[in-house]
């Protein structure tokens, strides 16, 4: 049995959906980052079906770039947002605002 | 002759041995450092002048070149230095007469706290002015003439705390620069006629380069001498000259009356063959000397300051020297420029040896009966005064005596006429500085006086309790000037052929003085002696008796304005000037400046309204992005 491709591409569509709404409401940092991923996994399933679609294998090609890039700025992000933590006991992204002009 | 280039270097060692460690060796170590040099110079000098004489009269001009200084296409300028008749009597004349005052200077200014800084001024100016006279070329002799005009500038303005001296300082900058601006474009002009400054090429080929009378020849003359009246303090250029006794006297005797200001004298003699080309201007020169003498003269009659009143002599007597070379008795100007060097610098050493008696007055209605505790100064201050108003056999009497006869010989019997009368005031005017300084009585004070109050206390006072002589180190120079003055008339002493000095000028001006046609000779010394008695009869009858009285309050106004000319210079000159200023201060501080600063006031406030945009709230950038991103999609999607 097989799943039709708009599906896949309407779950892909809710899912980004999802996360940015979650970037745009949420305040924690943690949750805001977590809804990042959600966006990107999201693209990830497109990609994924669209090179289904063609018969090639570019698609997934890229999503193995996404997955890398998505890994490294996972790293370099949780620890900016520890060490915010550990400076203003915060990790609400409306406090951090040093940089307001 | 190289050795000749030692006379302005040795001075200018001096100046960088003052001027960088004088601090280090103390006022008896500075005092031999400055002194030395100048003497070691003046011995050069008279080295200098040995080995000239022994040369043939044709051969006495050796051109030494230092170094080829400038060259651009065809135009070369070479360092060069120029020893001839000419130049060794002006090295004599300011390494001897500097000698003195420098040591002079040692002892007037013994306690004043910046004794090193004085000598290495005074050096740099000797080394300026040997520069000036020993120029090969115009260029050269540019060097010089600004070198002194700086040191001329920082002497006046040596006592800088106090503003009148530092104002006069820039006065006489400022208004000698203008002539500067003439000469500059005299050099030019040079440059343009003869593709070359040289002294000698351009004495060589005056008569071929320029037409008699030509435009050229004229312009080139008038532009010389236009920073001629600058530098000799000539009508209308004069008015910084009176305001330069704000400088410590010695520095009056040495740079205002002997050396700097008879610069304009020598340069035009220097170029004596080019002026001869230009009749025009030459009677342009005689005019200006003759009316500025008889103004100067005129001016000093009422002038209560002794200094002053020694600046406009000094001012007259140049007018004497410009006369003489405007009627083209180029020896007769040396020889007054010599023996002017001699009673001038005389009379102001002993003025400062009265000031130092007084603690600095100058003030002459605060002076008086001085002949009693000032003996030797009455005397020698006597001698300078005799000489200035032309008694024989003093030297003033000679020179005066020659120029005037010069004047008349060449058919100029009005300016003749007015150089007499000139010399009338002058016997006047001296006599009466004379009587109220060292003979009336004591005056009470100044009283009030319509140009306001004079400078009191110019020299630093050290508590003189009674007026007394003053030291041997300052008394002995004022004696061997004396000595010069009395002497000095002896270079040119001769009623019917050329004086011994006219004879050594003779290979340089040879083309030049008119001929002393003989005749009537003896009747001319005797009308000026006649007259120069007569003045000095008045002087006397008016100052010392008070035999003849009254005076016109209108002349007097008149006099002791100097007959309106600063006045007019102030209002025609100086305040469209001020207004000018003005205007350009307004234009550019309200025009180009408010379009600058309105354009920055601008983007900053635009940046202010920009600011706000950086909220500092994550979602709100997030919000912004999504945004544009749905945007995009809706073109491309539309499209």
């Amino acid at each position: 049995m097989s799943v039709p491709a708009p599906l896949y591409l309407s779950l892909s569509a809710v899912l980004f959906a999802l996360g940015t709404v979650g970037v745009l409401v949420r305040r924690s940092a943690l949750i805001v980052f977590m809804s990042v991923e959600l966006m990107l996994n999201a693209v990830n399933l497109t990609f994924v079906t669209f090179a289904r679609l063609r018969g090639g294998v570019d698609g997934q090609v890229l999503v193995f770039f996404v997955l890398v890039v998505a890994a490294a700025e996972v790293v370099i992000g949780l620890a900016i947002i520890v060490n915010i933590f550990r400076a203003r006991e915060t990790v609400d992204v409306d406090d951090v605002d040093l940089l307001r002009g | 002759m190289t050795y000749a280039v030692w006379i302005p270097l040795l001075p200018l060692l001096g100046w960088v041995a003052n001027g960088v460690a004088g601090g280090r060796w103390g006022r008896r170590g500075v005092a031999t450092v400055a002194c030395g040099t100048v003497v070691a110079a003046f011995a050069v000098g008279l080295a200098v002048l040995a080995s000239l004489s022994s040369l043939p009269a044709g051969a006495r001009h050796v051109e030494i070149d230092l170094y080829r200084w400038m060259a651009a296409g065809p135009i070369t300028v070479p360092m060069r230095l120029l020893v001839d008749p000419l130049s060794a009597v002006m090295v004599l004349v300011v390494t001897g007469v500097g000698a003195l005052i420098h040591i002079y200077s040692a002892g007037y200014m013994a306690d004043d706290d910046a004794f090193a800084r004085y000598f290495a001024y005074l050096n740099l100016f000797t080394a300026s002015m040997l520069t000036l006279v020993l120029a090969g070329n115009l260029v050269v002799m540019f060097i010089g003439w600004e070198g002194v005009g700086l040191c001329s500038y920082l002497l006046i303005a040596f006592w800088f705390t106090r503003p009148a001296a530092a104002a006069a300082g820039v006065k006489a900058f400022i208004v000698t620069r203008l002539g500067d601006v003439g000469f500059l474009l005299g050099i030019f002009l040079a440059f343009g006629v003869f593709g070359t400054a040289d002294f000698g090429v351009m004495t060589r080929d005056a008569a071929a380069r320029l037409p008699l009378g030509g435009t050229a020849a004229t312009a080139l003359c008038l532009l010389l001498f236009l920073g001629a009246c600058g530098k000799s303090a000539q009508l209308p250029l004069y008015m910084w000259l009176p305001d330069a006794m704000e400088g410590p006297t010695p520095v009056s005797a040495l740079i205002h009356a002997a050396t700097m200001v008879t610069a304009g004298v020598f340069m035009i003699v220097r170029m004596h063959a080019v002026y001869l080309r230009a009749p025009l201007a030459m009677d342009v020169v005689a005019v200006t000397g003759a009316v500025t003498a008889i103004f100067a003269a005129a001016s000093a009659l009422v002038e209560p300051d002794l200094k002053r009143v020694l600046a406009y002599s000094t001012i007259s007597q140049l007018g004497y020297m410009f006369l003489a070379v405007g009627v083209g008795a180029w020896g007769a100007g040396i020889f007054h420029l010599t023996s002017h060097a001699f009673f001038k610098a005389l009379l102001f050493l002993a003025a400062g040896s009265v000031m130092h008696a007084l603690g600095g007055t100058t003030d002459m209605r605060r002076m008086g009966g001085l002949a009693r505790p000032l003996p030797w100064t009455a005397a020698t201050f006597g001698i300078g005064a005799l000489a200035l108003a032309g008694i024989p056999p003093f030297a003033g009497f000679f020179s005066k005596d020659q120029i005037l006869s010069a004047a008349f010989h060449r058919g100029d019997v009005a300016l003749w006429a007015v150089g007499l009368a000139a010399a009338g005031l002058t016997a006047v005017y001296i006599v009466r500085a004379f009587v109220l300084t060292f003979l009336t009585p004591a005056g009470p004070g100044p009283r009030p006086d319509r140009r306001g109050p004079t400078t009191p206390q110019r020299e630093p006072a050290a508590g003189h309790a009674a007026p007394h002589e003053a030291p041997p180190i300052m008394g002995l120079p004022i004696q061997a000037l004396a000595a010069l003055t009395v002497l000095g008339g002896a270079l040119g002493l001769s009623f019917t052929q050329p004086g011994a000095l006219d004879r050594f000028l003779a290979p340089v001006v040879a083309a030049g003085g008119p001929d002393p046609a003989g005749g009537g000779e003896g009747t001319l010394i005797a009308v000026s002696v006649t007259v120069a008695l007569a003045g000095v009869a008045a002087g006397w009858l008016i100052y010392g008796t008070g035999t003849l009285r009254g005076s016109s309050a209108a002349v007097r106004a008149w006099l002791s304005h100097q007959f309106y000319v600063e006045d007019f210079f102030n209002a025609v000159v100086a305040a469209p000037a001020r207004g000018l200023a003005w205007a350009f201060d307004l234009l550019d501080r309200e025009g180009v400046d408010g379009a600058v600063m309105s354009i920055g006031r601008m983007i900053g406030w635009g940046g202010g309204r920009l600011r706000r945009v950086q909220s500092g709230y994550l979602r709100q950038y997030a919000a912004i992005l999504l945004i544009g991103v749905i945007v995009l999609l809706a073109y491309w999607v539309s499209r």
